[in-house]
Order: C-alpha cells, then sequence, then structure tokens
C-alpha cells in the first residue's frame, strides 16, 4: 500500500499544480499577514480564504486527478493487490499531498505570525477541509463513469457547500423566526463541513460580534468544550463515510 | 486450473456473459473465439477481477476469486489496448510494476523486453508510444513476472510482422513449459500451431468447448480457420 501512494505523490509532484497551489496559499498568507498590523486581525481575513479556496482546489483537482488516473487504476487492478488498498492509496496520495500543500502555504505563515491557540485552531481546519473534500471528490468519481459529468457534480457540491448552504439556512431561519428551532441549527449545521469549522474558528477567537446565528446558538448550546468534542467527531465523520461509501462502491466497480 | 461457474455479466440490457462455464486446465493452451461483442473480453475481464460477474463465480486453485486477490500474483495479462500512466516513462513503468510484484514473483524473464529493443527507448513516454510500441510493452509486462498463467487479450494485433514472430516464438516457449495460455485473436491462421483447445462464444453464451484435433474431426477441416468458418456459418444459418 505505501508503494501505491509513493507513486501517486510522485505522480502528483511531477504536474506541478499542487506546488502552484502551495506557492498561491503562501502568498496570500503573507501578504495578509503583512498588511495587518494585527495579526489576529489578518488571521481573520485568513479564513474566509481557507473556507473558500481550500475546499474548491482539494474538490476540483482530486476528481480530477481521479478521472485521470483511470489507466493506472486498471493496471493495478489486474494486479496482486487488493482493491480496497488501490482506492485507499490513491486518496491518502491526493490527500497527504494537498495537505503539504497546505501546510506550506498557510500553516507555516500562520504559526511564524501568530502561533496561538487560534492560529493552530485554523491550520487544523484547514487540513480537515482538505481530507473531507477529498474523500468527497474520491464519492463523486467513483459514482459517475462520465468525466464531465463527475466534474460537474463536484463543482455543484462546492457551491452547496461554500455558498447555497448558509443562503437556505438563513431563508428557513427567517420562514420559523417565530418558532424556537435553535436545536433544529445546530443539527442543520452539523450537515456541513464548512460551517463546522467555521463555528469551530469562531467559537475559538470567542468574538461574539463575528459568531452569526448559528455559532452563538452552538455555544449556548454546547458550552466550549462540548461543541468542540461533538464538531470535531462530526468533522471525522464527514470523511469516514463518504470515503467507506466509496471504497464500497470501488469494490465491485467494472473497470 | 480456473473453473468459471455460471458466469453471468449484463451491462444495462445486453447480457455480455450468458451462463458461461468453463473449465481450464494446466498445460493447455486454449483459444477464446468469436464474433465482435461475444463477450470475450469481458470473460478474460472477469477471470482478472477486473469486472465482477452478476452472478456465477470463477475458481482459481479452488480459491474463489471474488475473496482472493493473491492469485493475481500467477497471472500474466497483456490488455486488448494498452492503458499505461502517460507521464511515466517505459523504464518507469517497468521499474513501478517490478517494485510492486516483486513480493510475489522475485525472478523477472526480461527476454521480451530484449528482443522487442525496447531499451534503446526506455525513455520515452508513454503517453508519445506508438499502439504498436504500446502493445510490445505490455507483452514484455505480462511475460516479466515469469506466471503460471498467461492472459493475453488480442496479442499480436498491431505488431509489425517481425514482432509478432517473436511474441508467438515466446508463446510456444512458455506452452512447452506446460503453462496454461488464454488467447483471444481474430486473425486465425497465428493460432493454428499454438493452441489445444477451442472456446467459442456467441451473444455471450458459450457455443462450445472443444480441442482443437475434435473441432477439426467433426468440422472435416484441417486448419482452423477453416473449422472456425464452417461452424459460424452453421450457425448463421440455424
Amino acid at each position: 500500500m505505501n508503494k501505491i501512494i509513493k507513486y501517486v505523490i510522485l505522480d502528483i509532484l511531477k504536474n506541478r499544480i499542487v506546488i502552484g497551489y502551495a506557492l498561491l496559499l503562501l502568498c496570500m498568507s503573507l501578504s495578509v499577514f503583512n498588511m495587518e498590523t494585527d495579526t489576529s486581525k489578518g488571521l481573520l481575513s485568513l479564513l474566509n480564504v481557507i473556507l473558500i479556496i481550500v475546499p474548491l482546489v482539494s474538490i476540483i483537482f482530486s476528481t480530477i486527478y481521479i478521472y485521470n488516473a483511470s489507466e493506472f487504476i486498471e493496471l493495478l487492478v489486474s494486479q496482486p493487490l487488493k482493491r480496497k488498498n488501490i482506492w485507499l492509496s490513491l486518496v491518502a496520495g491526493l490527500g497527504l499531498s494537498l495537505s503539504l500543500a497546505f501546510i506550506g502555504g498557510c500553516v507555516l505563515p500562520i504559526l511564524i505570525y501568530n502561533g496561538n491557540g487560534t492560529g493552530i485552531m485554523i491550520a487544523s481546519m484547514g487540513i480537515i477541509l482538505t481530507v473531507i473534500f477529498v474523500a468527497i471528490a474520491a464519492l463523486s468519481a467513483v459514482y459517475t463513469r462520465d468525466k464531465a459529468k463527475g466534474i460537474g457534480v463536484s463543482i455543484l457540491l462546492w457551491l452547496f457547500f461554500t455558498l447555497l448552504y448558509d443562503g437556505l439556512v438563513m431563508f428557513l431561519l427567517f420562514q420559523f423566526m417565530d418558532y424556537p428551532v435553535e436545536k433544529g441549527l445546530v443539527a442543520v449545521s452539523m450537515l456541513n463541513p464548512v460551517d463546522l469549522s467555521r463555528i469551530m474558528i469562531l467559537l475559538k477567537l470567542d468574538i461574539s460580534a463575528l459568531m452569526g446565528v448559528t455559532s452563538a446558538v452552538f455555544k449556548s448550546f454546547f458550552g466550549q468544550s462540548w461543541g468542540m468534542i461533538l464538531s470535531i467527531s462530526v468533522m471525522l465523520l464527514w470523511v469516514i463515510v463518504p470515503l467507506s461509501l466509496s471504497v464500497k462502491k470501488f469494490k465491485i466497480k467494472n473497470l | 486450473m480456473i473453473i468459471a461457474t455460471n458466469v453471468t455479466k449484463q451491462y444495462g440490457k445486453l447480457k455480455a456473459l450468458d451462463d458461461v462455464s468453463v473449465t481450464c486446465n494446466r498445460g493447455q493452451s486454449i483459444s477464446l473465439i468469436g464474433p465482435n461483442g461475444s463477450g470475450k473480453t469481458t470473460f478474460i475481464k472477469c477471470l482478472l477481477g477486473m469486472v465482477v460477474p452478476d452472478s456465477g463465480f470463477i475458481t482459481f486453485d479452488k480459491q474463489n476469486i471474488a475473496k482472493d486477490w493473491k492469485y493475481r500474483q500467477h497471472i500474466g495479462y497483456m490488455p486488448q489496448t494498452g492503458r499505461y500512466p502517460d507521464n511515466m516513462t517505459i523504464d518507469q513503468l517497468l521499474r513501478m510494476m517490478k517494485d510492486i510484484r516483486k513480493p510475489f514473483n522475485p525472478v523477472f524473464d526480461n527476454e521480451l523486453f530484449e528482443s522487442f529493443d525496447l531499451g534503446k527507448i526506455s525513455n520515452k513516454r508513454m503517453s508519445n508510444l506508438s499502439g504498436g510500441t504500446r502493445q510490445k510493452v505490455s507483452a514484455s509486462l505480462a511475460f516479466l513476472f515469469q506466471p503460471q498463467v498467461l492472459i493475453l487479450d488480442e496479442p499480436t494485433a498491431g505488431l509489425d510482422p517481425v514482432a509478432s514472430e517473436i511474441l508467438k516464438e515466446k508463446i510456444r516457449k512458455e506452452k512447452e513449459k506446460g503453462k496454461l495460455i488464454l488467447i483471444t485473436s481474430h486473425i486465425l491462421s497465428d493460432l493454428d500451431d499454438i493452441i489445444t483447445e477451442v472456446i467459442y462464444l456467441q451473444d455471450g453464451r458459450l457455443v462450445f468447448h472443444k480441442s482443437l484435433e475434435n473441432l477439426k474431426k467433426d468440422t472435416g477441416k484441417d486448419r482452423l480457420s477453416g473449422a472456425i468458418a464452417s461452424v459460424m456459418s452453421k450457425i448463421q444459418t440455424r
């Protein structure tokens, strides 16, 4: 299994997109930290960038990469290798190289400029989001045979999680304002990994003015530590569920 | 050695394989024959576990292949159209395959690689290779690990006469060693002196599985191509 991960990572490094992604993140974090005199403000500006760009690049790059690796997959499936291991290695290779790019581009500058609890929280959320969106990409790529369709599904999923979902929640909230919907709101925000990571970072920052409805409810509902534990376990589920579904499908896929 | 029992595979409405049962034993060299779209490649892919049958099962040395993956160490597979990672060179591809199969097959057979003279172009990327050269790479890979079973899907299609002769010579040599060889080909004259058995598929159904001698006797023809032609016309008139 390690061998395949090695070949996947070597292949990803060869096509240089991931290196470009790391450089882009690095430029953004350096410019943000150098423009703002207050580093915690810089951290907040970076937060929004991370919540949008990291999922986008992770999901699109992974989907396209998996489709382009179809020859590689076909070759490996006829060899004495377990199908599950082939698939997991492919996903692990993607997750590792994209996380490394994120670490190089964002985590290091954050640690240098603002290595406190909030910085570490943002950094780890970025890594978890990377892995989650690689897993979602794996799921959409294994279920759709057609490349254009698969990439389309991935783009739609990204749009949904980063933009549409919040609008939908807001809409529902206004519709049912007269009822006690807080509990429902918490449940609903669990269904979106991007929302969850935003909530977690804001909980850590403890800036009530910036919190927004969901995280305010979240905080009053769970308190800080319980909220954290719950959110982390849900985010892990966001990795495990898409990944195991995709493995299940890949095991019986016709190549 | 390989026993397929009631294997059925359906793609949408199309029945690619319909209740196929065959037995292949060591030392046989079997040719899968049938018109285009008769299920030959699907059958081969089922043997390799690349396609999972809807019903029925296949055993390799009495092990059900659905729950096993190690059996593939005994197989060398040459696909109809070899698809390889585009930005790898021949050399990198070979090294990767050796690396992956080293734990199972530590001794390599470089004969085809050398007789095809692939060493000269080993720095070329797979995406820049011609169809024939790609076939040569596929063939070298199939024989590289000295497997007990060779599955060759249209091995000589796209090869020049010299390369095709080299490959056929190699197949004959491996046959002498008592390996099980499965070949599909439409160039029947290629098969005449290689094969001992014929499996005939049509529309996903097994029409017959006979030894070459019996087939020739039954049809009264002394060459495979003549025998198959008479079988085909008989089926069409039926």
